[in-house]
């Protein structure tokens, strides 16, 4: 399910313009990041694809289709989304959450609850928290339920819009991981907004950085954006975390790449050559645990 | 003592029958509940669509608090006084004045209901794919259900305390016991009257006390803090028009 955005521009009632000419594509399955400071347009932008907002003008197409055309509800009911704190019903048990959407569509609740049940088991949830509901949980665990829940009509298309945003950076790390090894199972087309560069590095395949007003400062794969910033913004972007770290080129690929790393052994960055080869090593589909560790380094980094 | 002469007048038999000629307790009790049930009636099927229609769109809530406070700032005997000239008596427009009196609470307690429920819950259930009325019956309602609860509870007790004052005007009610006391001096009948109507109010609170405990939607405390609080301070955020986008 690849998306397009055809020059959208969202305009909202007050007269902010969220997002004033947006165009990009999504390749289907694989996990595309849209990164910017708050206020950026990344919701709205992302908010355009189920319609919880319709653009201004411009559009939005999903295989080609105009969203414009689809009715908002059957729309939503075939794209997950996930958002920051979690928006599961207070009043239903964990189980129910996870089911809403298979049974808004008509399948029998008992089937629903047992297939909803095996996908707690996907998001690494105990089965015995299947009864409690969403306020008898850890945020950890309630956003485990929001990713099961945007799961569980098996859409192809997931949005999640901060969904790691206010958890500790411990379990932050941990559902980091885990929505990794989710997407080499499951293969969505995953649309995911944050404002923390590491995390777009790590989850992005596609890693979108958006300046005031939705402007593309910069769209590339994690490895293209390190090696060649295209401006000082997005320089300074994605350096600003890294601090003063003293970087060395310690290594040599197998091409003519070069590999940045800081004072303390992480990978910081890369510089590609033409041809190198390290370049998909960072760019997904590899090894997780080499890439959380370059994640956790910008933690350390900021403590 | 009076406040006992009034218990044993309650207590007396014969005045369940009968009181100077009149209904006794048993009739009059009957009327004062019948009214009051189809008062409370009259003025759900006004207040509740519109309050869960000002709670769920959030428009004409500055109308609804403007004309709740009218009505609320009239005297009671007063508004029935005006109303019994220019109406005929009878059930029906006895029925109407107790509808005016008897909205404002279960309106109010309608939209506030709705308004409690936090902005984020019913966004991500928009988002799922709820449809308006979904939101409203599966999400809005049940949460919102303890206000709204407790908005027809103070509307009934306005509505039975109200229906005492109808005996001014020649229907049947537990005041008729006040005003023929008053008439004729029986200090004892008017305190047995005013401790039938307190019991009475008293009784149907406490009942529907236990109906609202009973809705509280499980796995939200109740009146719980702090998803009002949320609520609130996602309302005032740029985001808060939640209806007039994506539709
Ligand atoms: N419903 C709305 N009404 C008015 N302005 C809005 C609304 N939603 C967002 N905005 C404004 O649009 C801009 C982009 O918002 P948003 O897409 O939520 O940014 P982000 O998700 O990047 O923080 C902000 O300036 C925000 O205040
Ligand atoms: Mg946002």
């Amino acid at each position: 399910m690849a998306i397009e955005f055809r020059n959208v521009r969202k305009t909202y009632p007050d007269g902010t313009t969220a997002v004033e000419d947006f165009s990009l594509t999504i390749p289907s399955r694989s996990t595309t990041v849209f990164v910017g400071s708050s206020g950026c347009g990344n919701t709205t932008l992302l908010r355009m694809i189920n319609r919880m907002v319709d653009a201004t003008s411009g559009q939005v197409l999903i295989d080609g289709e105009d969203v414009g055309a689809i009715e908002p509800v059957a729309l939503r009911r075939r794209i997950g989304y996930v958002m920051q704190n979690s928006g599961l019903l207070p009043h239903r048990t964990v189980i129910d959450n996870v089911a809403t959407v298979p049974v808004l569509t008509g399948t029998p609740k008992a089937k629903a609850r047992e297939q909803s049940m095996a996908l707690l088991d996907r998001v690494g949830l105990d089965r015995s928290l299947a009864k409690r509901y969403p306020g008898q949980l850890s945020g950890g665990q309630q956003q485990r339920v929001g990713v099961a829940r945007g799961l569980a009509a098996d859409p192809n298309i997931l949005l999640m819009d901060e969904p790691f945003g206010a958890v500790d950076p411990i379990v932050r790390d941990e559902l980091q991981r885990e929505l990794l090894r989710l997407q080499r199972e499951l293969g969505k087309t995953v649309v995911f907004v944050t404002h923390d560069i590491d995390e777009a590095f790590l989850l992005g395949t596609q890693v979108v950085i958006l300046k005031r007003g939705g402007v593309v400062a910069q769209i590339g794969t994690p490895a293209e954006i390190l090696a060649r910033p295209k401006d000082d913004f997005v320089a300074d972007f994605i350096g600003a975390k890294r601090g003063k770290r003293r970087l060395t080129v310690e290594q040599q690929g197998d091409g003519d790449d070069l590999l940045l790393v800081d004072s303390s052994g992480y990978p910081a960055g890369l510089i590609s050559a033409p041809g190198g080869r390290l370049e998909p090593v960072l760019s997904g589909g590899s090894d997780p645990k080499s890439r959380s560790v370059s994640n956790k380094t910008d933690q350390a980094g900021d403590a | 003592m009076l406040f006992l002469d009034a218990i044993d007048w309650i207590l007396d038999p014969e005045h369940w029958r009968e009181v100077n000629f009149g209904p006794g307790i048993g009739e009059e009790l009957v009327a004062h509940l019948w009214l009051t049930l189809l008062s409370v009636l009259a003025v759900a099927v006004v207040a509740l669509p519109v309050g869960l229609y000002i709670g769920h769109t959030g428009r004409g809530r500055g109308v609804a608090v403007v004309l709740a406070n009218v009505v609320r700032a009239v005297p009671t005997l007063g508004l029935l006084a005006l109303l019994f000239i220019a109406l005929p008596l009878g059930l029906g427009p006895a029925v109407f004045v107790f509808l005016l009196l008897g909205v404002p609470p279960l309106l109010a307690g309608a939209y506030a209901g709705l308004e409690s429920v936090d902005r984020q819950t019913i966004d991500a259930a928009r988002a799922m794919g709820f449809t308006e009325w979904q939101v409203l019956l599966r999400v809005e309602l049940p949460l919102a259900a303890p206000l709204i609860l407790g908005g027809l509870r103070s509307t009934v007790l306005q509505v039975i305390a109200s229906v005492t004052l109808i005996s001014n005007f020649g229907l049947n009610s537990l005041g008729d016991f006040i005003l023929g006391g008053l008439a004729s001096q029986d200090y004892p009948q008017v305190v047995a009257g005013s401790l039938l109507v307190t019991a009475l109010a008293l009784l149907v609170d406490g009942l529907l006390a236990l109906v609202e405990r009973a809705a509280a939607p499980r796995g939200v405390s109740r009146g719980d803090g702090r998803t009002t609080a949320r609520s609130r301070r996602v309302r005032t955020a740029p985001t808060g028009a939640p209806i007039a986008e994506g539709n």
